[in-house]
């Protein structure tokens, strides 16, 4: 880009210009960017990654709105449920349900793995090493899955 | 975009949506989704689940599961939105319809549970 000065629009420019009061030109230099493609994180692991990984709100989302319909079918009585887990059984949900589960451990994998950069933990002076903080993140969710299947499984 | 003073509490939410879908959408997701409805286990009757799903706390539970999920998804998703679509010229249409999803069944999470007996 060419900036055009103002003498080259034929201005008066006063002599020895900054001396003067300041003057500003109407026109801004404009910096040279690559247009990037809209699919630019197609082409490398890291960034699909990235992009699966930020894709995994969605079957979240989807999930809640499972939850919901299944609260309403619960309390709108039996045959409600029913139908509810009759659909359960349809194949495209059946599918819907896989992909999401497989998109749903990848955050909880990602966001575990992620959490010793998110919180550094210091015992007596010491950073507690990454393993840890990730590894007592994995216990706590077993020990948790674990009671919820109870729950539910129990009654 | 411009630091706005509400964009700490928004990540807030997120980070905080992260740990809860982190921890909890697995289980529920593999025994409802899958597990009941492929037969792998036998699942608990209408009266029983009905009886477990209305016990005050495990309303609140499935409150805060859904609600903090749904304020996790429309961070995410924004975000989804404007590095992997480059539609910035769409802000504030994503914006109000991400963050008004998660208010929008937050509601209709409160409702549903608090009608729940």
């Amino acid at each position: 880009m060419v900036q055009i000065a103002a003498d080259a629009l034929g201005c008066q420019v006063k002599p020895g210009g900054l001396s003067g009061t300041p003057s500003h030109t109407a026109y801004h230099p404009r910096w040279y960017r690559e247009r990037v493609s809209t699919y630019w994180w197609l082409w490398k692991w890291r960034y699909l990654k990235f992009v699966l990984r930020e894709l995994s709100s969605v079957p979240v989302a989807y999930f809640v709105t499972l939850t919901l319909v299944q609260v309403h079918a619960l309390s709108d009585g039996p045959q409600a449920y029913a139908d509810f887990q009759r659909w359960m059984t349809h194949p495209v949900f059946l599918t819907l349900n896989a992909i999401s589960f497989l998109f749903v451990l990848f955050h909880t994998v990602t966001w575990f793995n992620l959490a010793p950069r998110a919180i550094v933990v210091r015992l007596r002076g010491k950073r507690v090493p990454e393993f840890l903080i990730a590894g007592s993140n994995y216990a706590a969710w077993l020990v948790i899955s674990a009671a919820v299947a109870w729950l539910i499984l129990r009654s | 975009m411009a630091k706005k003073p509400i964009e700490p509490f928004l990540w807030g939410l997120f980070s905080a949506g992260g740990v809860v879908a982190a921890l909890l959408i697995p289980v529920h997701l593999f025994l409802f989704g899958l597990a009941f409805p492929l037969g792998w286990l036998t699942p608990p009757g209408y009266e029983s689940l009905r009886a477990l799903a209305s016990h005050p706390l495990a309303r609140i539970y499935l409150f805060v599961l859904c609600s903090f999920s749904l304020f996790h998804w429309a961070h995410r998703f924004r975000y989804t939105l404007y590095d992997g679509l480059q539609i910035k010229h769409l802000n504030e249409v994503i914006t109000v319809f991400c963050y008004g999803g998660a208010l929008a069944g937050t509601a209709a999470a409160g409702y549903l549970l608090w009608g729940l007996r």
